[in-house]
């Protein structure tokens, strides 16, 4: 009998966490898919009433424009962080003396809070005072920078906030894939009297396929969730210029008190990340198994 | 020998030339990398300086110069003075309500966390592969997907907008990565140790607290780290869950510079988005190894 | 005598695959049972089953009279040895040996003395304060050896321990092992896939291939009269030749017809009173193949064969030759004078021969 509990007890252990995970995770993805299908707005109600909210959410201009927000600044930054990432950690490769420091001033701001970054970029990039300013104090009387207030550039300030954020990242991760390529390899291709720039385009780069998916992956999945950066940025303006699927889903959620809506936005956002994560977590998960 | 000399001179030069070349190019590389660390550092150096200057001075003087008179006016606002929303204390009471929320989350996530990861990894039984599976499914979704039924549940429990509420939203939403750290780290100890510890006649507890939890150290630095960081920087969870008194310091720091009464003081904006950003970065520079290790085991594998 | 360990009609599957099959195995106090067969036979996990690391699908099994069949490991009073030594990497080695001990609340000077007492047997007791990470791989085997020791188990369980040594090592450690055998008199089990460590250990040897027991008993007895190809192929080394021949009756014996690619048949006679089909396998030990004129007997037969190539291997020479299209191993004595390409006259001894069936592999004498 004894043994028999003995067995049990990593179940036991488990157990907590199985709950918690069913309940707060796939119970609450459930809530919030039933409400999508209903007519609720400041209280949840539960008759089903079809796809009512998904019609509705896809006229809403609003949300149109936070759809368009998200492509925009998700391929803009996920393509520059990645180049820039590559980039870097191909000439922090370079036996560079200095590599310790420069890498650490390359990644801290991952370290910081996208509040924080978004404060900072806002002050920076504010036309009264920020750079504009500045440059029109050196003399260029006529110099604009004004993307923050401007509502057809806004959207590329939160991704050069991204990019300054995260790119520092890739780059340790493209950097981590670099070392790990094999070093007998690179030595029989520099002996073979292949050029540098070759041995990279040609060996090394494409052995470091899954970490361009990793980049990849947590790019994305960065982009989908943005929310801090773009609430202390710009709070989603000039007017809604700036607005992300996030953000919109939160001014449903809490400040226009229509929970239908909030709920189906919710729900497209989850089921882009998932188009994008399910592929990628299957063939991880079989990989392990094999 | 006029010909020999001759030649030898030619590839004297060729191969001058080339170390020019070579230098020319290293030089290059380096003010390019250079040039980036500027750009990666010139935000924060704005920042401090211009939370030392004077409101005349940032009025007058350029964003980039360092400041004529330094004070720590700002700083002081910031800390004990600055209004958010209606009440003017400062940074300070959220700063403690970040290290309430902070401190219990990652002891309890990481406590279940590396229980989890134990049993994954040495104690395997039927099922827990696809337990395995939905628990890193769910270090993916995107949070808006929970943030109304969990103000419901938190209403329910009777904690909404309290900082036992907030503790509880980061434990569970933390137990996925936290479980992955600990697993993978507990996968790479070979199962024998365990036969033997059990043929020892040790439980399962006794073996964890004896045999694995001495060889944790690295993995619950790693872990630490990634959720004080986590939860530290969290803004969304902070501002739908938390109400006037409970926020962390992220939702004040924003309050702060979103408040459009009075005179819009920059220089206290940026000592408090400093003090905010304080914990993390000296984390980060303390112990920048582990917080890289943390990053990339969390992203390479979920 | 009770046996110490008894294993009745054990069986063992994951999901659909049967691992061990019917299994029976008993072993007295003070055997040393060497489990041996080749990787994924199912000896480990049969090791693993009487340690109770593994429950049982089917079957009985008694340890020193109790029934363990579904006690915990703990509780089946036994040691094991890994082959990875499993050693606590953050204790220290004297830590290690009393783990269990303290696990098992015996008291402080009961565990000095026992750790005293083993820590001397095994010469280790200069390292009681280093960590494992700070030990070499023979130090390592004996504080593992020492844990398991101080347990004072009724039945020892080794698990391929010295398959991570190199080789001089194993086999002073092979002997240290008999040694500690016939000091404690223990029961062992003990897991190999390394044929010789079979033999020299063993006082009881198990055959296994694809989770079936292929046969039980003494070194002698699987070394001279193999069950079947398997274990006649798997034991020894070099391996038993196993020529295809054809046999002729001839009154009360038989002619043993080999054929050769390169001249006429090779014919033996074997005279013991046998009943051999007419297709058989036959069995010769390269040790039953001598030097002509080195070997004398009743069942000696000489006969020129081509030699293709000399293998010198320090005390013995061995000499390969074609036979019924297989390379067939005779061990010469060092001296010889046998050089490739040339015709050597060699002796044949039957006595020894194992015949087995083509079809089968099974044993026909």
């Amino acid at each position: 009998m004894s043994n028999w509990l003995e067995k049990q007890v990593p179940k036991v252990v488990l157990a907590p966490t199985f709950a918690a995970i069913l309940i707060f995770v796939y119970g609450f993805i459930g809530w919030t898919a039933w409400v999508s299908l209903t007519g609720s707005r400041l209280m949840p109600r539960y008759e089903i009433e079809g796809f009512g909210q998904y019609t509705k959410l896809f006229a809403t201009p609003r949300w149109d424009t936070a759809m368009n927000n998200l492509f925009i600044f998700g391929a803009l930054f996920i393509i520059i962080a990645m180049v820039l990432g590559l980039l870097l950690a191909i000439f922090l490769d370079q036996k560079i003396r200095t590599e310790g420091a420069i890498r650490t001033i390359y990644l801290y701001p991952m370290a910081l809070s996208m509040i924080v970054t978004g404060t900072a970029w806002k002050w920076i990039l504010n036309p009264g005072l920020g750079i504009e300013a500045t440059v029109r104090g050196w003399g260029f009387e006529n110099f604009t920078f004004d993307w923050l207030i401007n509502p057809d550039m806004a959207i590329y300030t939160i991704v050069l906030a991204g990019v300054w954020q995260s790119s520092g990242f890739v780059m340790a991760l493209f950097l981590a894939g670099l070392r790990s390529v094999d070093g007998e390899i690179i030595k029989a291709a520099q002996v073979d009297g292949i050029p540098t720039h070759r041995i990279y385009s040609a060996i090394i780069i494409p052995s470091m396929a899954p970490i361009f998916l990793s980049a990849f992956i947590v790019l994305a999945h960065l982009a989908i969730k943005s929310f801090d950066l773009v609430i202390a940025l710009t709070g989603g303006g000039p007017g809604y210029a700036t607005d992300l699927p996030a953000t919109y889903m939160y001014a449903m959620a809490f400040s226009r008190g229509n929970l239908g809506q909030a709920a189906s936005s919710a729900m497209i956002m989850m089921l882009v990340v998932f188009a994008i994560v399910v592929p990628y977590l299957y063939s991880e998960l079989r990989s392990k198994h094999d | 020998m006029t010909d020999t000399t001759y030649v030898s001179a030619r590839a004297g030069t060729r191969s001058t030339g080339q170390r020019l070349g070579r230098i020319a190019l290293r030089a290059g590389l380096y003010a390019v990398l250079i040039l980036f660390a500027l750009w990666y550092l010139m935000p924060l150096f704005v920042m401090l300086t211009t939370s030392l200057k004077s409101l005349e001075e940032i009025r007058t003087g350029s964003l980039v110069a360092l400041p004529r008179e330094i004070t720590f006016d700002a700083w002081k606002t910031a800390w004990s003075g600055a209004c958010s929303g209606i009440k003017c204390e400062g940074l300070r009471p959220y700063l403690w309500n970040s290290v309430l929320i902070a401190v219990p989350g990652v002891a309890l996530s990481t406590l279940i966390g590396a229980l989890n990861g134990y049993v994954f990894a040495q104690w395997n039984f039927r099922g827990a592969n696809l337990l395995f599976a939905l628990l890193l499914f769910g270090c993916f979704i995107p949070f808006q997907v929970v943030l109304l039924p969990m103000a419901r549940m938190l209403g329910i429990l009777g904690i909404a907008g309290t900082i036992p509420g907030l503790i509880l939203v980061h434990t569970v939403y933390g137990l996925g990565f936290t479980t992955l750290f600990f697993r993978n780290y507990y996968v790479t100890i070979p199962h024998e140790l365990v036969r033997a510890a059990k043929i020892d006649g040790a439980g399962f507890f006794r073996i964890f607290w004896s045999i694995f939890l001495p060889l944790s150290l690295p993995i619950i630095v790693v872990t630490v780290i990634w959720q004080f960081t986590q939860i530290w920087n969290d803004f969304l969870f902070g501002v739908s869950f938390s109400q006037s008194g409970t926020q962390p310091v992220t939702v004040a720091l924003n309050n702060i510079v979103n408040s459009t009464t009075g005179v819009k003081e920059y220089n206290v904006d940026m000592a408090a988005a400093i003090l905010a950003a304080l914990p993390t970065l000296l984390v980060y520079v303390v112990a920048g190894k582990y917080f890289i290790r943390g990053l990339t085991a969390g992203s390479v594998k979920g | 005598m009770a046996p110490i360990l008894d294993i009745q009609n054990l069986r063992k599957s994951y999901g659909q695959t049967e691992i061990l099959k019917d299994i029976n195995v008993a072993i007295e106090p003070g055997d040393f049972l060497v489990l041996v067969g080749p990787s994924g036979c199912g000896k480990s996990t049969l090791l693993n089953c009487i340690a109770g690391l593994e429950p049982i699908t089917a079957g009985r099994l008694t340890i020193a009279g109790k029934d363990m069949t579904e006690v915990s490991p703990k509780d089946r009073d036994i040691a094991m040895v890994f082959q990875s030594y499993a050693l606590y990497p953050t204790m220290t080695v004297a830590k290690n040996i009393t783990f269990g001990m303290k696990v098992r609340g015996v008291d402080q000077a009961t565990q000095d003395a026992k750790l005293k007492e083993v820590s001397e047997l095994l010469q280790i007791s200069q390292l009681l304060n280093r960590k494992p990470g700070q030990l070499s791989g023979g130090q390592r085997q004996r504080v593992a050896m020492g844990r398991a020791l101080v347990r004072d188990p009724a039945l020892f369980l080794f698990d391929e321990p010295l398959s991570n040594l190199d080789a001089k090592l194993r086999v002073e450690m092979r002997t240290e092992i008999k040694k500690l055998h016939q000091t404690l008199n223990a029961s062992i089990v003990y897991v190999t896939h390394d044929q010789i460590e079979a033999m020299t250990l063993a006082t009881k040897i198990v055959v296994m291939k694809g989770g079936v027991i292929q046969q039980i008993g003494t070194p002698a007895e699987i070394y001279n009269t193999p069950a079947n190809l398997f274990v006649a192929d798997f034991m020894g080394s070099p391996a038993m030749n196993l020529i295809p021949a054809r046999v002729h009756r001839d009154g009360h014996g038989h002619r043993i017809e080999i054929t050769r690619a390169r001249s006429e048949p090779l014919v033996l006679a074997d005279n013991r009173p046998l009943d051999l089909p007419q297709d058989v396998i036959i069995g010769l030990r390269p040790e039953d193949i001598a030097e002509a004129g080195y070997r004398s007997g009743e069942a000696v037969q000489q006969a020129p064969c081509m030699v293709d190539m000399v293998e010198p291997a320090g005390a013995d020479t061995y000499v390969v030759s074609e036979l019924g299209g297989k390379p067939v191993t005779a061990r010469l004595h060092a001296e010889t004078s046998a050089m490739a390409g040339q015709e050597l006259d060699l002796a044949f001894d039957l006595g020894k021969a194992s015949y087995f069936a083509p079809e089968t592999g099974e044993r026909l004498n």
